[in-house]
């Protein structure tokens, strides 16, 4: 289903494929390509002032690429690893080595599904306490072998059910929490979609966060804020501008490094753009944190955490 | 800072900010038995007669559990409303409504005391300040007083009671998350015993944080522990969710507690635990 921002998007693109169905004439063709300008320069300007509810649709797009595509895109020799080995594997997270430009490193994030079946399979990119226990796992063995770890985080939150909740979901999320605290190897991460609460940041805790353009990354859905502060889901829209859940947002509060800019049309649109953009960042971001000696990682990725929420900006000291 | 007496005499209206209404008499919540309210306080606000345990106030906690007299930490940071926030009611408004129902700034009072005479850090959380919510003021003194716990190689006790994450502070909540945790991880290393009381409810981030991170982690019988909240799960699922499904003894039988325990053993226990783990 298109969705509002795409509204006039659509209409043009309708207009031209009816011309290019028409028989070919100059004054056809000229007409093609000056809607094709229109539509280019009207993409940019949509993209470039969309909502923060937009976005959040932008950032649930199907079409987007999702943590294997990345991988295929930037790393060779991918070995995915299974299993929390203490009671399952979980298709919401993949998580294994690769080599990014020859270098090995460990690469892990959450996996969404296109069809209905991979969907189901996936479980919609919502981790069970196995997934993050899987996760966590694999961060230990890049550890151990001292391999940079690199996170593509994209989920609508850790799975909310009866099984997710015996296993310990709570528990899974906070020993992740305290252990990539401590990890020393250098931990990248990059919030590609949907950063979708405790299940986002369960596999967040990095050195350097980056953040698509378009993505959004919050404490609770806006649905669920919504209706719960609303007692209406459908104030979504209010919600979603009231949390501040964009990345130019988080990039101000000093809760996201760097904004990772998406081609005109957002990261479906054109996702090698995307690919060559974001693979300059993380490059970049890997010389300088494996110039760093691994023993001082954790003591810079707490000072880096324990600055969210800055006396005097964001709170004060009262007598 | 100033050193509070404990006080004998009739708790201040904003301690009684707790779940036992006022009035002579009170209505257990759980076996629905009209009891003496003085009957119900003098029993550290559990149910003389079917053990119901009535929430209770972050001071009236800390009462509870120190020895006498506690130090009170940090208690002057107030939120700034970093996203000026505002939903059916502004976000500065729930703020203000908080202080005056509570006597505090924000959902949590932290203190050094003593338990057994061992001296402690302790955080307590206020669920009548916005659900015992964390953002960024519950997040900074539970990181202070990790810290503090740290330098002065005192044991840690932190007892939770919140609804998880404040939505108002937006993502900066979530990330006290990670905060919290990191301070921990330090914590963990300098191998100082850290003790998490969790009490009715703790749930969303706080639970997925430093709640489940104890060494030791205890609940009171009966409280609501866990991730997501019981009306999520049941939209998730579209089933009914089984009787005393994440109540404590639950997570008991599943391996995320190591005890679960009256109110009035706690102390007791708590003081043991602290004598087994210190040196
Ligand atoms: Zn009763």
């Amino acid at each position: 289903m298109p969705e509002d921002y795409e509204a006039p998007l659509l209409e043009l693109e309708k207009k031209i494929d009816e011309l290019a169905s028409q028989p070919a004439a100059p004054a056809v063709e000229a007409e093609i390509s000056r809607l094709r300008g229109e539509l280019s320069e009207k993409r940019r300007q949509v993209f470039a002032s969309l909502t923060p509810w937009q976005k959040t649709q932008v950032a649930r797009h199907p079409g987007r690429p999702y943590t294997l595509d990345y991988v295929n895109a930037l790393f060779t020799e991918f070995t995915e690893l299974h299993g929390d080995r203490r009671f399952a594997e979980d298709p919401a997270l993949v998580c294994g080595f690769a080599f990014y430009k020859e270098r090995p490193v460990a690469v892990l994030g959450h996996q969404k599904g296109r069809d209905t079946k991979q969907k189901i399979y996936r479980n919609f990119g919502m981790p069970k306490p196995e997934g993050y226990r899987k996760a966590l796992r694999v961060m230990k063995l890049a550890e151990k072998f001292s391999r940079p770890v690199i996170t593509f985080v994209d989920t609508p939150g850790a799975y909310p059910g009866l099984d997710a909740e015996e296993r310990g979901q709570a528990e899974a999320i906070a020993y992740n929490l305290r252990e990539m605290a401590a990890l020393r190897v250098p931990i990248i991460v990059n919030v590609t979609g949907e950063g979708g609460s405790g299940g986002a940041l369960a596999i967040a805790v990095g050195d350097r966060v980056n953040m698509l353009e378009h993505a959004v990354y919050s404490v609770i859905s806006p649905e669920g804020c919504a209706s719960i502060l609303w007692r209406d889901a459908g104030r979504a829209p209010e919600a979603a501008d009231a949390m501040k859940i964009t990345a130019s947002d988080l990039a101000a509060l000093g809760l996201v490094d760097e904004i990772v800019p998406e081609p005109a049309g957002g990261a479906q649109t054109d996702p090698e753009a995307l690919f060559r953009t974001l693979d300059a960042v993380i490059d970049a971001q890997l010389r300088e944190l494996t110039a760093v000696p691994p023993e001082s990682l954790p003591g810079a990725r707490h000072d880096k955490f324990r600055r969210m929420g800055r006396l005097g900006t964001e709170f004060l000291e009262t007598t | 800072m100033a050193w509070f007496r404990r006080e004998r005499s009739p708790l201040p209206a904003h301690e009684q900010e707790s779940r036992v209404p006022e009035g002579l008499y009170v209505k257990c919540d759980s076996c629905k038995e009209i009891l003496y309210r003085k009957a119900v306080l003098d029993n550290l606000s559990v149910c003389p007669k079917c053990a119901f345990h009535f929430r209770i106030s972050a001071r009236l906690r800390l009462e509870l559990l120190c020895d006498g007299a506690w130090e009170e930490l940090d208690r002057g940071l107030v939120s700034a409303d970093p996203l000026a926030f505002s939903d059916t009611k502004a976000y500065s408004d729930r703020l203000r409504d908080g202080k005056r129902k509570t006597g505090s700034l924000d959902a949590l009072v932290s203190a050094v005391g003593t338990l057994g005479g061992i001296p402690t850090v302790i955080a307590a959380m206020e669920y009548g300040f916005i659900g015992g919510s964390m953002g960024v003021v519950v997040g900074e003194k539970v990181a202070r007083a990790v810290e503090r716990s740290a330098s002065e190689r005192m044991p840690l006790l932190v007892v939770s009671c919140s609804g998880g994450a404040r939505m108002m502070e937006g993502t900066l909540s979530l990330m006290q998350m990670a905060k919290i945790s990191a301070a921990l991880a330090r914590l963990d290393a300098a191998r100082i015993p850290f003790i998490s009381l969790l009490t009715d409810p703790t749930t969303g981030g706080v639970t997925a944080s430093f709640a489940m991170l104890g060494d030791v982690n205890i609940a009171e019988p009966g409280a609501l522990i866990g991730f997501a909240g019981p009306r999520v799960i049941e939209q998730t699922i579209r089933q009914k969710l089984p009787e005393g499904f994440q109540r404590s003894e639950f997570l008991l039988q599943h391996g995320m507690l190591d005890m679960v325990v009256d109110r009035r053993e706690l102390k007791k226990t708590i003081v043991r635990c602290l004598h087994t783990l210190l040196d």
